[in-house]
This record gives C-alpha cells, sequence and structure tokens, in this order.
C-alpha cells in the first residue's frame, strides 16, 4: 500500500454530504456519549478510579461476548457484565490499594471470558471485532432513544447526589464527619460508572473506552482546578473527540475508534504543555496584596 | 437561636426541672452541655480505653484531651463524631445523639492533598458549607459571600483560588479551620491539628480556634499530644493513660501527683516560663517493643 493509498483510506472526502445524512443517528450517539463521558469522567478523576474504569470494561467486554455468542442484546449483556463488575468492585475492595487488586484480578478473567466466548462464536468476523474497538455506525434510532434515556437517567442521579459526591471524592474523612454516607455514594457510583462505560463500549469499544471516560476529564484538570471549569472542559473535549472523530471517520475507510481516540490524545497534549507552562511560570492564583501576606514572624501571645 | 429540640431536651430531661419561665429556660439551653459523656467506656477487643467517663463540655469551653499514644484520645473524638461506638454510656453532641454530623466541626491532623487534587482553597471551605446537602448548589453567589467571608477571617484571602494541594501545610490547616466554622457549629472537633505546623502555624491555627469560641461560644474539644502551644487557652483537660483518665484545670491535672498515678510510675512535672514540662514518661516506643501486645497499637 502507498502513502497516497494509506491518505486515501484515512481521509477522502468524496459524497461526504450524503454519508453524513446516512450516519446522522451515530452522531448524535457520538454526542450523547461524549457528554457523559466527560460528566462522568470528572468524578472518575477525583475518586482515583481510572483503573476501576478498564477492569469494569473488561467483565462488560466479556458480558457482551456472550450476548453475542447465545444471540442475545449486546448492549444489555455488556450492561450485565458492567454492573456485576461494578458491584464486585465496591463491596470487594474496600480501600484503594485492596480496590487495585480486586480490579487487577477481574480484567485478565474478563478479557479471558470474551475471549472465549468470541472464540465460540461463528458468526460475522465484524461483529467480534467491534465489541473490542467500537462500532457507532450500527447504532440505529432504536438504540440512539435507549442510549439518551441511559444517559438521562445517570446525568440526573449524578445531579441528585452532585454535592455530597464531590465531598467524600476529595475529602473522604471530612465528609464522614458531616454525616455524608460516604460509603453508599461509593457504591452508587461505581454503578453509575457500571453504566457509563457499557454505554460508551458501543462507540469505542472495550479497549479504548479510557478515552472517552479518563483522557477528556485528565486533559481538563491539566488546566484548571476550578470544579465548574473542569467539568465543561472535560464535557466540551469529549464531545469534541466524539463527533470530531465520527465525522472525521466518515471521510475514509477506518474504524472510528482510532479517530476518537487521537483526537482525545492530542486535547490532553495540548493541555499538558499549557499547563506545565503555566506551572512554570508560576501561575497558580495566589495574590500577595501588601495587606493579606502571610505571616512569617512569631506574633507573641 | 435556640434549637426547639434542645428545649425539649431540658422538659424532659430527669435532672433538676425548669420552671415555666421562659427566661430561666433561655439560660439554661445556652448552659446546656456542649458534649455529654454519661457512662461511657470504650474497649478494643478485651482492653478497655476508658471506663465509666461521665463528662460535661460547656459552650464556649476549650477542653483538652491528653495522654500517650494508643490511650484512646483519638477514639475518644470518633465516639463523638460517631464513627466508633461506645461500648457502654451515652453521647450526645450538640444536644443530639451523635452520627449525624448536625452541630458539629471537625478539624483534622494535617494530611497534604494531592498536588493535582481538583480543588481550590476557596472549593474546600465550600465543601463545609453545603457539602452534606444533596444535589446541586443553586445558591451560588450565597455560598460565595460566605466563603469570602470565612477565607478574611482565618486570613487566607490571598490563596483562595490556588489548588489545596499548592498550599502549605499550615495554610491547609487555616482552611480546614474555616471549613469546620462554616455551618457555625457548637461543638469544634480537633484531632491534633496543630500536628506537623511550625511553632508560627501552630500559634496562628490556635488562636484562630481560641477566636472563634470566644466570638461564637463554640466548645472546643482539641484532641492533642503536646499541651504548651494551647496552654493559653485551655480550660479544662482530660488526661487519658492506661486505662485510667482525670479531668480537671490544667493546674490540677498537671501535676508530679496526678500524673505519676494514671501512669503508675514517677513523672515529673514542672513548669519552665509559663511551659508544663513531663519528664519521665514511660517511653511508648520501647513500651511496645517489650510487651509485644498487639492491641497496644492505636485503632486506625
Amino acid at each position: 500500500m502507498s502513502l497516497g493509498d494509506i491518505l486515501g483510506a484515512v481521509f477522502s472526502f468524496e459524497n461526504y454530504g450524503e454519508i453524513l445524512a446516512l450516519v446522522q443517528t451515530s452522531v448524535w450517539a457520538g454526542a450523547v456519549l461524549g457528554l457523559l463521558g466527560g460528566l462522568v469522567g470528572t468524578f472518575v478523576m477525583k475518586r482515583d478510579l481510572a483503573f476501576a474504569v478498564h477492569g469494569i470494561s473488561e467483565l462488560s467486554f466479556a458480558g457482551a461476548a456472550f450476548a453475542l455468542l447465545v444471540g442475545t442484546d449486546v448492549v444489555a449483556g455488556s450492561l450485565v457484565g458492567s454492573v456485576v463488575a461494578s458491584l464486585l468492585i465496591a463491596f470487594m475492595g474496600g480501600r484503594a490499594r485492596e480496590k487495585n487488586s480486586v480490579i487487577g484480578v477481574l480484567m485478565p478473567f474478563g478479557l479471558g471470558l470474551g475471549i472465549l466466548f468470541l472464540a465460540l462464536y461463528e458468526g460475522r468476523a465484524a461483529n467480534k471485532f467491534g465489541l473490542l474497538t467500537g462500532q457507532i455506525v450500527a447504532v440505529d434510532t432504536v438504540q440512539l432513544q435507549l442510549l439518551a434515556v441511559t444517559a438521562l437517567v445517570v446525568v440526573l442521579v449524578l445531579v441528585a447526589v452532585w454535592r455530597p459526591l464531590t465531598f467524600s471524592s476529595v475529602d473522604p474523612e471530612m465528609a464522614v464527619a458531616a454525616g455524608v454516607p460516604v460509603r453508599g455514594l461509593s457504591v452508587l457510583f461505581l454503578l453509575v460508572l457500571g453504566v457509563s462505560v457499557a454505554l460508551s463500549i458501543q462507540v469505542v469499544g472495550a479497549l479504548l473506552v479510557l478515552a472517552l471516560l479518563i483522557t477528556p476529564a485528565a486533559a481538563a484538570l491539566k488546566v484548571t482546578s476550578s470544579p465548574r471549569l473542569t467539568l465543561v472542559l472535560s464535557i466540551v473535549f469529549a464531545v469534541v473527540a466524539t463527533v470530531g472523530g465520527i465525522l472525521l471517520a466518515l471521510g475514509g475507510r477506518l474504524p472510528i475508534s482510532p479517530y476518537i481516540t487521537t483526537l482525545s490524545f492530542l486535547i490532553y497534549a495540548v493541555c499538558a504543555v499549557t499547563g506545565r507552562v503555566r506551572r512554570r511560570r508560576g501561575a497558580n492564583g495566589r495574590v500577595l496584596a501588601a495587606g493579606e501576606k502571610e505571616r512569617t514572624t512569631p506574633v507573641a501571645a | 437561636m435556640i434549637d426547639e429540640r434542645l428545649i425539649d431536651d431540658l422538659w424532659l430531661s430527669p435532672r433538676p426541672g425548669p420552671t415555666a419561665l421562659d427566661s430561666e429556660v433561655m439560660t439554661r439551653v445556652a448552659d446546656a452541655p456542649a458534649v455529654r459523656l454519661r457512662g461511657a467506656s470504650l474497649a478494643f477487643g478485651a482492653r478497655p480505653l476508658w471506663t465509666g467517663l461521665d463528662l460535661d463540655v460547656r459552650p464556649g469551653e476549650f477542653f483538652a484531651v491528653l495522654g500517650p499514644n494508643g490511650s484512646g484520645k483519638t477514639s475518644f473524638l470518633k465516639a463523638l463524631l460517631g464513627v466508633v461506638p461506645l461500648t457502654a454510656g451515652t453521647v450526645e453532641v450538640a444536644g443530639r445523639p451523635v452520627g449525624r454530623g448536625e452541630g458539629i466541626g471537625y478539624i483534622p491532623q494535617q494530611r497534604s492533598f494531592a498536588a493535582d487534587t481538583p480543588l481550590r482553597a476557596r472549593d474546600l471551605v465550600a465543601l463545609g458549607i453545603d457539602g452534606h446537602r444533596w444535589g446541586v448548589r443553586l445558591n451560588r453567589r450565597s455560598v460565595a459571600a460566605r466563603v469570602d467571608e470565612l477565607l478574611a477571617t482565618v486570613g487566607a484571602g490571598s490563596y483562595a483560588r490556588v489548588p489545596v494541594g499548592q498550599l502549605s501545610g499550615g495554610e491547609q490547616q487555616r482552611l480546614r479551620v474555616a471549613q469546620a466554622i462554616a455551618s457555625r457549629p457548637r461543638v469544634l472537633l480537633c484531632d491534633e491539628p496543630l500536628l506537623s505546623l511550625d511553632l508560627n502555624h501552630q500559634q496562628a491555627v490556635s488562636r484562630l480556634i481560641d477566636a472563634q469560641r470566644r466570638e461564637h461560644g463554640t466548645a472546643v474539644v482539641f484532641v492533642t499530644h503536646e499541651i504548651n502551644p494551647i496552654l493559653d487557652y485551655v480550660d479544662r483537660v482530660l488526661y487519658l493513660a492506661d486505662g485510667k483518665f482525670r479531668v480537671g484545670e490544667p493546674e490540677e491535672v498537671m501535676t508530679t501527683e496526678v500524673l505519676s498515678e494514671l501512669y503508675g510510675s514517677r513523672v515529673e512535672v514542672s513548669r519552665v516560663n509559663g511551659r508544663i514540662v513531663v519528664v519521665g514518661l514511660p517511653d511508648a516506643t520501647t513500651h511496645h517493643h517489650e510487651h509485644q501486645d498487639p492491641h497496644e497499637k492505636e485503632p486506625a
């Protein structure tokens, strides 16, 4: 394959308008998932759960592969896998280190199960590949509705527990002292995360789900510490990556996920450099007004 | 502000009943203990930390809890927070059974935040105002105004927008004070808040805590292993050691006789330049190694 052929495969925009009309549903699905990923991702970062996302996605993949094998709904299969993984992590992993080892044990087991089910499956190879790398072009109107409704439920749940969830994520000891049900919120969030992972897998696949649930929020945190700005940027980055990735992918002959992950990564790279430059300049928001200076000499009591 | 439930409590109280006079009831409410323990005991396994503790901490009182490692100081505070249940007896904080966090402000040990914690100084303080409420924050402007007020109180205005992970230990503890007093608590529970701070910040933070109880009548329960930084403010002391305890003013408790009796060995207490110096404490570390007792460690 010559360089020209490769470029042609990556970018070619013949009949772009016609194709776009055909895949409108997919673009909407991408936007919904971007919104969800960016939103949930901010809490994933606050709670340091990046590894859990990966663990959940592997079991979700196993669930989807099983559904494919027995011929039931793949989305339902991946939801079941996700929720089982979330509950296992929630109830078996107490502290951070314990949690990580539970996830580390679950992850290869899930992936192994998934490969087993796919090996037994005798249908189209594209279906198999799609579970791992995403297949958003296959989204139809019914699926989009399901996606939108589930995403809406997740958003409403998060809005309902927003403040105590934030409190228990960033400052758990104080949250306990203030009477926040930290344990219950932890289980609830893992369930929310499980559902979000299962939905995201439909677009980017089990292997690349981190690009939706981690990278945008991590990028946002590189450039700001303000909770509101983090949220806005994270959602914007995720939507730009998914919708932008889908629109770019329409021009070529390749799967969608590399476009999404690459966009996501580029956004992160730009943010990381920006953050580093800013930090080096010492711009962290400190104001050194004459009257408000930190006292440096002891004061007699 | 009078809490109606408190008045109910007084009417139901088995102690000398209140008269019908409103003014007298109000005086009594103001005098109602901020912390009340009756027959309180706490044990870990077979080892009692303390037993039969009856205690009233008055509003506006600065109450220090002292003792060696493993004596149950931190567990005492956790019992007041409702995190650790008592083995026997009852505990009430701000006139209510513990566990719901109402009326309580908590100042933890200084423990640094990760450098990339997505939280600025003002966000940390705001959590103390409404972090425990459900839903999203709708009254952003009034919360922001209250945060500014609290930051000014603790002298943290200049770093309001700095990520908490980039602040020094002393700056973080000032924010902890602001966060703890944000809900206008009746009781401030402080768990070694001066630990790992330098002398300036120890003074600054304890002055802030003292100001809060003087200006707002907040009771302060202050767990520490070192009384000197707060000696000027302390009204009474609870000294825990070896399953025994003593309550009283510092002059009564911090004496050679009392501490020797608590520890069961000769401990010399003297005063040098207004500081209390204790000599001859059983060395906690050596003690542990000699006995190899698994219960000796302070529970997490």
